[in-house]
């Protein structure tokens, strides 16, 4: 079941420490080591089933891997009767495998997710329930999901186009979900993800993962690269280890194989095969897999850059993408049907020799917050002209102060809540063309005076009974951080229908900016608790 | 599969199992506190409604603030209740009086610092021990390798230095005004950290760690708020906190102390 782990967590236990001049190795503690150091797990007779350790109960085996074996448990009290806790999940314990007391990629991994995990919520992780001490017996109990992780599906690659996006889409929804509580996995692969029975991706595995806000036990651990071989970016080749877009070069590596039935960059063994990936790039997938769309190659290949810069700047980014195929803004990485030249290659080759990340990676804190999804919720048909004109200047200034920012214009075209047969004959098409027309051309001076290049910009028209369910729904499926719309103005009409601002406000998860025509003749009751400011000119807009 | 009680089982119990959230020892760590009363008050109500249940003072509780006597009350009447309480630099040299070789002002503060004291606080102070062990955890001024002698943790190499002085899991020292946290693995690598404020971070007790909370009194790494840490030793967890005081009363009073004018300027701006 493990993959191709090399050259992830090298031993080297009396190897060089990169860079720490303090303090050099292991020895010059030895005489001391019998306190505390490598103790571990003597204390306690060896796991078998039946065993009861601090209150769980051993009661099968569900695997035995080279970093650690796995066991379901229950609770039990001092008597060893059952005792579950209300409202608690299937448990299953983690206990690292300690191979001769030697063995600093094991401890200092367990030690690293035991720091992480406790800190992690929501449900793309499985739950933290408890810890083992170290001296006596380490484990770790969490939640146990049931059934596979994705690593079987890598033996029937390539996969049907729609299974690979989906994949894709789920696994991004959990990495921004992971991203936002400040953590990068930094070990991202097939056998590391795992689906609840909705179907949302639940990521497993800390061991080898970074918290923005907790020490790194990994940093000056080890003088190789950690990580899995062929899911490794080129920054964690580099020694980088606090850059969430790394997590997404691991998907990417995901979704090629996923695709094309390779791997991208092979399963490279040794540090000098880990760095080719600097500079020679991949077959691109169409090369491989005739009816790979052009859509699903951009996507890829801008997973697989290797400046994190050049990559989506977010997994929510990402997402976005994989469930609007025809808005991806398609470059010359949709076109290629040849990996580049062996110029180019030899160029790259070139200034990749001894090549050191130019500067301190940016903090998963800091890549998210300049890199928002920003929607704005667009009456194109009801609206009035003077609440049209205050929103898009009101989008335009949030999207100047945030350069790395991506901008969905959505609009709702309602339908009847029965029979949507209306909307697929021909009056219906031409009403959701007519629709996305006005929108864009709302949005049109917005897209000439912040020059938005390369998909940052993108159209929706949603269809549904409810513009205000639509609209909360859109923001919650994109993971949107920000919603701009108008308050309706008419207070007879909003009397009757209801104030759609107004759910928006009370049932998003994101902040919302109502905004409200500048030259509000009456003064309507306030329809949502973030009102924007009334004193801004308007003629800013080109 | 239901499983059979009393057959081939063995109990493993941790005592940190069987204690309720309620009883766990929460310890209030405070240092550098420097005669600063309004940065005092405001820690210690913090900690207070935190559910502190101990205290422990790593020094320097006197020294470039105005309020020292009522500093020294405090932290006298917390020992008394059984409060950890060790010496720093500055405690001794309020006990033992300016030298010739002291700068100016230097000798200003301590001849100021001394003539507010009365005998009793003085006595305090000079009784102070250089450390103080319990259980598993270290308190010192300084470090742990020279503890009279108040050489500085700077580095991981200092950090590693005091570590290897000392048995227990646990050191916390003050004397550096700026927060931190070093360890040492049981691999031999350390590392060091700078505590994000209010992010509780686990400690577990294979690793050797060394925590600076940070100055109480005077913080110098550019946040004004006042600084300490809680330790959970059951839950092998440390927060460290920053809490927000009343700097300008703080500074004012110097001033009118005719303190020096820069003790009062660097408490604005936390340098």
């Amino acid at each position: 079941m493990a993959e191709n782990k090399q050259p992830q967590q090298p031993v080297q236990p009396s190897g060089s420490v990169k860079s720490s001049g303090a303090f050099a190795s292991g020895g010059t503690r030895g005489k001391r080591s019998g306190d505390w150091k490598y103790d571990i797990g003597s204390m306690g007779p060896p796991l078998e089933r039946g065993a009861v350790v601090d209150g769980f109960l051993l009661e099968k085996r569900l695997h035995q891997g080279g970093m650690a074996s796995m066991w379901r448990v229950s609770r039990v009290d001092a008597e060893g009767n059952p005792a579950p806790v209300e409202g608690e999940p299937p448990l299953i314990m983690k206990v690292p495998r300690i191979k001769g007391g030697e063995d600093p990629a094991t401890i200092v991994g367990y030690e690293v997710e035991q720091m992480i995990m406790p800190a992690l919520t929501g449900q793309h992780v499985p739950r933290y329930v408890a810890r083992g001490d170290f001296t006596r017996q380490p484990f770790i109990v969490m939640e146990h999901i049931a059934g596979d992780t994705l690593r079987p599906r890598l033996e029937h690659a390539p996969l049907a186009l729609d299974e690979v996006a989906e994949i894709g889409i789920k696994v991004a929804t959990a990495l921004h979900d992971l991203h936002r509580q400040h953590v990068v996995h930094l070990d991202i692969k097939p056998s590391n993800i795992m689906f609840r029975p909705d179907g949302a991706a639940v990521l497993v595995d800390y061991g080898l993962s970074r918290h923005e806000h907790l020490p790194d036990l990994l940093e000056e651990e080890f003088s190789l690269p950690m990580g899995t071989g062929p899911y490794m970016s080129p920054e964690q080749v580099q020694f980088i280890r606090n850059d969430p877009r790394s997590d997404l070069f691991a998907l990417g590596v995901m979704l090629y194989h996923f695709t094309t039935g390779e791997r991208p960059f092979g399963a490279p063994s040794s540090v000098r095969g880990l760095r080719k990936r600097l500079w020679i790039d991949p077959v691109p997938p169409r090369a491989l897999r005739a009816d790979c769309p052009p859509w699903l190659q951009e996507v890829i290949l801008k997973c697989l850059e290797v400046q994190p810069d050049k990559r989506y700047q977010t997994a929510a980014q990402l997402a976005l993408d994989l469930q609007q195929p025809d808005q991806i803004v398609l470059t010359r990485r949709a076109e290629r049907m040849a990996r580049s030249s062996q110029w180019t290659r030899l160029k790259r080759w070139f200034f990749a020799l001894g090549a050191e990340p130019q500067e301190a990676a940016p903090s998963a804190t800091e890549v998210l917050n300049r890199s928002n999804i920003i929607m704005a919720a667009v009456d194109v048909d009801n609206a009035s002209a003077d609440l049209l004109d205050q929103l898009r200047e009101t989008v335009r200034r949030i999207v100047l102060t945030e350069p790395g920012a991506r901008l969905a214009c959505v609009s709702v075209m309602r339908i009847a809540r029965i029979g949507t047969d209306a909307l697929t004959d021909h009056t219906g098409k031409s009403l959701h063309v007519k629709q996305l027309v006005s929108l864009k051309h709302w949005a049109r001076p917005i897209s000439k005076s912040l020059n938005l290049e390369d998909g940052r910009l993108t159209f929706h028209v949603l269809e549904a009974p409810d513009p205000a369910d639509a609209l909360v729904d859109f923001a919650r499926r994109n993971q949107v951080d920000h919603i701009v719309m108008g308050a309706r103005g008419n207070s007879l009409l909003r009397r009757y229908l209801g104030s759609v601002s107004s759910t928006v406000v009370a049932e998003s998860l994101c902040t919302v900016t109502v905004v409200r025509a500048s030259a509000a003749p009456e003064s309507d009751a306030p329809a949502a608790p973030a009102p924007q400011r009334h004193d801004t000119p308007r003629d800013g807009i080109s | 599969m239901q499983a059979t009680p009393g057959r081939g089982r063995h109990l493993l119990r941790t005592e940190k199992t069987a204690i309720s959230p309620e009883q766990m020892t929460k310890i209030a760590v405070v240092t550098d506190l420097h005669a600063n009363r309004e940065a005092v008050e405001a820690v210690f109500a913090h900690a207070r409604a935190q559910g502190a249940t101990e205290w422990a003072f790593l020094g320097d509780f006197v020294g470039y603030g105005a309020d020292p006597a009522w500093v020294v009350d405090q932290v006298r009447e917390l020992v008394e209740a059984g409060a950890a309480a060790v010496c720093g630099n500055h405690d001794e040299a309020a006990v033992i009086g300016s030298t010739p070789q002291m700068r100016a002002e230097a000798r200003l503060v301590i001849d100021w610092t001394r003539a507010q004291l009365e005998p009793g606080q003085l006595d305090f102070l000079a009784a102070l021990p250089f450390q103080v062990q319990r259980q598993d955890i270290l308190y010192v001024h300084a470090n742990a390798f020279a503890p009279s002698q108040w050489e500085y943790v700077q580095g991981r190499a200092d950090a590693v230095r005091s570590i290897h002085a000392t048995q227990c899991h646990y050191t916390f020292c003050g004397h550096v005004h700026e927060p931190r946290l070093y360890h040492l693995g049981a691999t031999g690598k350390a590392g060091d950290f700078t505590p994000t404020p209010e992010m509780p971070i686990p400690l577990p007790g294979y690793r050797q760690w060394l925590v600076i909370p940070g100055s109480c009194g005077q913080p110098r790494d550019g946040n004004p708020a006042a600084c300490y840490a809680m330790f959970e030793p059951d839950a092998q967890r440390i927060t460290y906190h920053r809490v927000p005081y009343d700097h300008e009363s703080a500074a004012a009073k110097i001033l009118a102390a005719g303190l020096p004018e820069r003790l009062a300027a660097r408490l604005a701006e936390g340098i």
